[in-house]
C-alpha cells in the first residue's frame, strides 16, 4: 500500500469501478523463519479481467462472494433497495429476534477507541490496512443503523457520522462482511463488550436473508445441499456408509485391530457426528474415532438420516434460516435414534452451532444433551481404559485452538490434559487458549477458494497463525524433525492443509497436521506402530 | 438567576433518569437472543474460570449442578467498572487518559451523594451534623470532589488529546466524538475554576443544595460557579442520547451477552420464550428463506428450502 492510499470510510462509496486498497507482500507482517526472506514470498495471482469484468471485484485485491455486476443503473437501485429493506428487517424483533439484542447494543456504544484493532489477527497480518481494521466495517454498519434504520437526520449524522449510500456502497460491504473470520478475538478486548464479529455476521444475513446473496461454497454447494443430499460433501446415506465401510476395513488393516462402525443403533449413549469431510479428506480421523470407541467400550452409533451424519452447519456464518434447519435436523436424528446424548466429533464450528448458539433453538424432546468429543476423549484417555504409550509419539507437537471449540464454547482443557498425558513434546502456542488466533480459515474461508482468495487467505487471514506455529517449533525447524500441528478442527486443518502446502512447510520443514484422535491412535499399544504416517495428505 | 439554576438543576436530573430508562428498558425488553457468550465468563466454577473453560468441559455436564460463582462474577465487576481493568489489559495509552475521567466521575458521584446527604441531614434532622461527625462529612465531600474534579479534568484533556492528535483514530472520529469530549472539559473546567475562585464569603457548594432543596432562591451563587453548575447539568442530561450511556449498554453487554450461558432447559423459561418467538412472522425476501409474512419461524425452519432459491 502507498503512502496516500489508505482507504478512508467514505471511499466505500466511491463511484469508479476500482478498489478501495491494494495490499503489496512488503506491507504484510513480516513471518519468522524460514519465511523471513522477503523476496522470496509468493505474488498475489491478479484476478482475471474476465473476472473483473462480471463480478464486483472493487474492495481489494480479491474477490470472495462473486456479486454479479448489475446490468442496468435501475438493477443497481433495486438491489440497494433491497440491501436497505433487509437493514430495516434486521432491527426488527419479528425478523431477528435471534441477535436483535446483542446488536443494538454494539450499534449504538462503540467508543471508537480501537482497543479491538490490535486484537484483530487479520488488521495486523494486512500491515494494519486500515480497510481490515476491525472497526472499519462495523463504522459503516453503525452510520447506515443511524441513517437509514433510525432516520437520523443532520444532527444524527454530524453525532455518529454520515455514508453516502449507493451500490458500489452496498457492493464494497458484501465482499467486507467477507474479510472477518468471526472469531470474536476484538470482542474479547473490547471494554464496553461492542462485538464486531457479531457485526459481520449481521451483514453477512442481510445480503444472504434479503437479497439471496452468500458465497456459493457455503450456500449452493454447502447448507443447501446439505439440507438436500444429506452433507454439504454431496454424500447421499448410502454412499457415506460405503465410504465408512472402506474406511472401516482400511483401519482394522493398518491397526491390526478389528474396526466396524455402528449405524443407526437405537438406544445407544452416543450418536457421533463427524464432519462428513473428514470423511473423505481425512479417513485416518474417522477410523481413530472408531477404533476408541470401540476400544474404550462406549456404546455408540452414528445415523444415516439425512443430514444427521454431517455435522457442518454453515448456516452459523451467514443465514440464521439455513442455521436452525440443519441444527433441528441433527437433533431430529438424534431423538430417532433415542440416543443418550450427541457427540460431535473434531469440528469447531459444529461445537459451537449444535452446543451453543442452537441450545435455545432446540426445545422440548429436540433438546437432547450436546457434548463435545474433547471430553468424551479424556475420559477414556484418563480413565486407564486404552494402554496408551507416549514414547509412540516421541515428536514435537503443538496444539491449536479452535476458536469455535475455544473462545466460543469454554473447551479449553479437556484436549490439553490428552497431549499433555501422550505427547512428551508437547510445546504451546503464544497464545493459545481463550486468547488463540484464528487459523485463518474462520467462518466458511476455510472452504472458499475461488478467484484468488486462497492468496488472501493464506498471506493475510492465515499469517499470524501460520507466525505462531513456525515460533512453536523454532527450535525444531530442521526437516530431520517431524513436527506435528494438532489442530482438531476440520476446517481449521483444511485451512493447515492449504497453507503449509502453499508455503511449501512440508517440504522444507515437515511440519505435518492432523487431528488429535490420531495422536491417541499413535498411541495405542495395543495397534499396530506408525498410525501417524509421516506423509504429506 | 438561581431560580434558573434550580430549575436547569431539576431538569437535567429528570431528563437523565428518564432517558436512562427508557434506554435500559428497551435493551431489557429486546427478546431473548441466541446464546453468543464469550470465554472466559467469570461466574463459571474457579477451576474452569482460571483458564476460560466452560461447563461443556465435564462429561455428561447436563448432570452436573450449576455452577455459578458470584464471587467470581462479583470480583470481574468490580475490576472492570472501578478500574477499567479490560482496558488497561489491552490499551494501556488508553487506560492512562480514560482511568482517570471514571475514577474522577466516580468520585463526583460520590461528592454529589455526600453533599445531598449532608444536606438532607442538615434540613431534616438539626444538629445531627453538629461536631465531628458534620466536619467529617464536609472534609471528605471537598477531598473527593476536588481530586474527582482534578482527575476527570485530566483524563478529559487527555482523551481529547488522544482523539485530536492519534492516526489510529481518525478514521472513524465524528465531530460529535470531538464535541462531547469538548464540553465535557470545558464544563468541568468552568465549574472547578467557580468552585476555586469564588469570592470569600459566597455561598459554597452545601450552601447551594441546601437552597436547592428548600428551593430558597435567595442563595446568590457566583456567576462562574453557577456557569459550571449549569453547563455540567446540560452534560448530564445530554450523555444518554450519546454513546457515553455506554454504563447502561456495558451492563447488557456483559451479563446479557458475554456471560449469559444460560442453557436452555425443558420445561424452563427459555423454552417459554423460544415458543412465543417461533410464531412471529419474518418477511425476509430471499427465495431459500420461504418466508412470506404468514409462515412462523416454526413453519420456516421446520422446511427444506425451495429448490430453486437463488438470486
Amino acid at each position: 500500500m502507498k503512502d496516500g492510499d489508505t482507504p478512508s470510510l467514505s471511499d466505500m462509496s466511491r463511484a469508479n469501478r476500482t478498489p478501495i486498497t491494494h495490499v503489496e507482500n512488503a506491507d504484510l507482517m513480516p513471518l519468522p523463519a524460514p519465511l523471513d526472506d522477503r523476496a522470496r514470498e509468493r505474488p498475489w495471482t491478479p484476478l482475471s479481467d474476465q473476472t473483473q469484468a462480471r463480478y464486483e471485484c472493487i474492495l481489494d485485491d480479491t474477490c470472495a462472494v462473486s456479486v454479479p455486476r448489475p446490468a442496468t443503473p435501475e438493477e443497481e437501485t433495486r438491489l440497494v433497495k433491497a440491501f436497505l429493506s433487509g437493514l430495516d428487517k434486521l432491527f426488527t424483533r419479528e425478523n431477528n429476534w435471534t441477535f436483535l439484542q446483542p446488536l443494538l447494543l454494539s450499534m449504538e456504544h462503540c467508543a471508537r477507541c480501537q482497543t479491538c484493532a490490535d486484537a484483530c489477527h487479520i488488521f495486523e497480518a494486512s500491515g494494519r490496512n486500515e480497510l481490515y481494521r476491525p472497526t472499519y466495517r462495523s463504522e459503516i454498519m453503525r452510520r447506515l443503523y443511524f441513517k437509514c434504520v433510525r432516520r437520523g437526520g443532520m444532527l444524527s449524522a454530524w453525532q455518529h457520522g454520515d455514508i453516502e449510500v449507493n451500490w458500489p456502497l452496498v457492493a464494497r460491504l458484501i465482499e467486507l462482511s467477507y474479510r472477518c473470520n468471526l472469531c470474536r478475538r476484538c470482542a474479547q478486548t473490547c471494554p464496553i463488550g461492542v462485538d464486531n464479529g457479531l457485526i459481520a455476521h449481521e451483514l453477512r444475513k442481510v445480503f444472504s436473508q434479503e437479497m439471496g446473496i452468500a458465497p456459493r461454497e457455503i450456500h449452493d454447494s454447502g447448507s443447501m445441499v446439505q439440507l438436500k443430499v444429506g452433507s454439504s460433501t454431496g454424500m447421499s446415506p448410502a454412499v457415506v456408509k460405503d465410504n465408512l465401510q472402506f474406511i472401516d476395513e482400511d483401519t482394522s488393516e493398518r491397526t491390526g485391530v478389528t474396526v466396524e462402525t455402528p449405524w443407526d443403533v437405537e438406544g445407544a449413549d452416543v450418536l457421533l457426528v463427524h464432519n462428513a469431510g473428514e470423511i473423505l479428506a481425512w479417513p485416518e480421523n474417522i477410523g481413530a474415532f472408531a477404533l476408541i470407541l470401540n476400544a474404550a467400550g462406549i456404546s455408540w452409533t452414528m445415523s444415516s438420516d439425512l443430514v444427521g451424519y454431517d455435522s457442518v452447519n454453515y448456516g452459523l456464518w451467514y443465514d440464521d434460516a439455513q442455521f436452525a434447519r440443519v441444527a433441528i435436523r441433527h437433533a431430529e436424528a438424534a431423538k430417532k435414534l433415542n440416543v443418550h446424548k450427541i457427540v460431535l466429533g473434531e469440528c469447531g464450528h459444529a461445537h459451537k452451532a449444535l452446543s451453543v448458539v442452537a441450545d435455545r433453538v432446540l426445545s422440548g424432546a429436540l433438546n437432547i444433551p450436546r457434548e463435545s468429543s474433547m471430553t468424551l476423549l479424556r475420559a477414556i484417555v484418563m480413565s486407564g481404559r486404552l494402554k496408551l504409550d507416549p514414547a509412540r509419539n516421541d515428536f514435537p507437537v503443538t496444539l491449536h485452538d479452535p476458536c469455535n471449540m475455544v473462545r466460543l464454547m469454554g473447551v479449553v482443557e479437556p484436549q490439553r490434559e490428552i497431549v499433555r498425558a501422550i505427547c512428551p513434546r508437547f510445546r504451546e502456542m503464544a497464545p493459545h487458549g481463550v486468547d488463540n488466533y484464528c487459523c485463518g480459515g474462520g467462518s466458511g474461508f476455510a472452504i472458499m477458494s475461488g478467484h484468488n482468495f486462497a492468496d488472501w487467505r493464506f498471506q493475510v487471514s492465515g499469517r499470524k497463525k501460520l507466525d505462531q506455529v513456525l515460533n512453536a517449533f523454532a527450535d525444531c525447524l530442521a526437516p530431520s524433525t517431524p513436527k506435528y500441528l494438532c489442530a482438531p478442527c476440520s476446517n481449521c486443518k483444511g485451512q493447515f492443509r492449504d497453507m503449509l502446502t502453499y508455503y511449501g512447510l512440508w517440504e522444507s520443514n515437515r511440519i505435518l497436521y492432523g487431528g488429535l484422535v490420531e495422536l491417541i491412535v499413535n498411541a495405542m499399544v495395543d495397534v499396530r506402530p506408525g498410525y501417524i504416517e509421516w506423509e504429506w495428505h | 438567576m438561581t431560580i434558573v439554576l434550580y430549575l436547569v438543576l431539576c431538569l437535567s436530573v429528570v431528563v437523565f433518569a428518564a432517558a436512562t430508562v427508557v434506554r435500559a428498558v428497551e435493551y431489557a425488553r429486546a427478546p431473548l437472543h441466541l446464546r453468543w457468550e464469550l470465554y472466559p465468563v467469570p461466574h463459571e466454577a474457579p477451576e474452569r474460570a482460571a483458564h476460560g473453560g466452560s461447563h461443556f468441559e465435564q462429561s455428561d455436564w447436563w448432570t452436573r449442578p450449576v455452577h455459578a460463582s458470584r464471587w467470581g462474577q462479583l470480583k470481574a465487576m468490580v475490576a472492570e467498572v472501578l478500574f477499567l481493568k479490560a482496558l488497561r489489559e489491552f490499551n494501556l495509552q488508553l487506560w492512562w487518559r480514560s482511568f482517570p475521567f471514571h475514577f474522577g466521575l466516580y468520585l463526583l458521584i460520590a461528592t454529589a451523594a455526600l453533599v445531598l446527604g449532608t444536606a438532607v441531614a442538615t434540613l431534616f434532622v438539626p444538629g445531627a451534623l453538629a461536631g465531628w461527625i458534620g466536619g467529617l462529612a464536609r472534609g471528605l465531600y471537598r477531598v473527593t470532589g476536588i481530586a474527582g474534579l482534578m482527575l476527570m479534568l485530566v483524563g478529559a484533556a487527555g482523551l481529547l488529546h488522544r482523539r485530536l492528535t492519534d492516526p489510529s483514530l481518525r478514521i472513524c472520529t465524528t465531530p460529535g466524538d470531538i464535541f462531547n469530549l469538548a464540553v465535557f472539559l470545558i464544563a468541568l473546567a468552568v465549574l472547578g475554576a467557580g468552585y476555586a475562585f469564588r469570592p470569600i464569603g459566597s455561598p459554597g457548594v452545601l450552601t447551594i443544595v441546601i437552597g436547592f432543596l428548600s428551593w430558597d432562591t435567595g442563595v446568590r451563587v457566583p456567576g462562574v460557579l453557577a456557569a459550571g453548575l449549569l453547563l455540567s447539568a446540560l452534560v448530564a442530561a445530554y450523555i444518554p442520547f450519546t454513546h457515553m450511556s455506554h454504563f447502561v449498554g456495558k451492563y447488557f453487554t456483559y451479563h446479557a451477552v458475554r456471560w449469559d450461558d444460560a442453557a436452555n432447559r425443558r420445561g424452563g423459561t427459555i423454552e417459554k420464550a423460544m415458543a412465543e418467538y417461533l410464531t412471529y412472522r419474518p418477511t425476509w425476501a430471499a427465495p431459500h428463506v420461504a418466508a412470506d409474512g404468514v409462515r412462523t419461524w416454526a413453519d420456516v425452519v421446520t422446511t427444506t428450502p425451495p429448490d430453486k432459491a437463488r438470486r
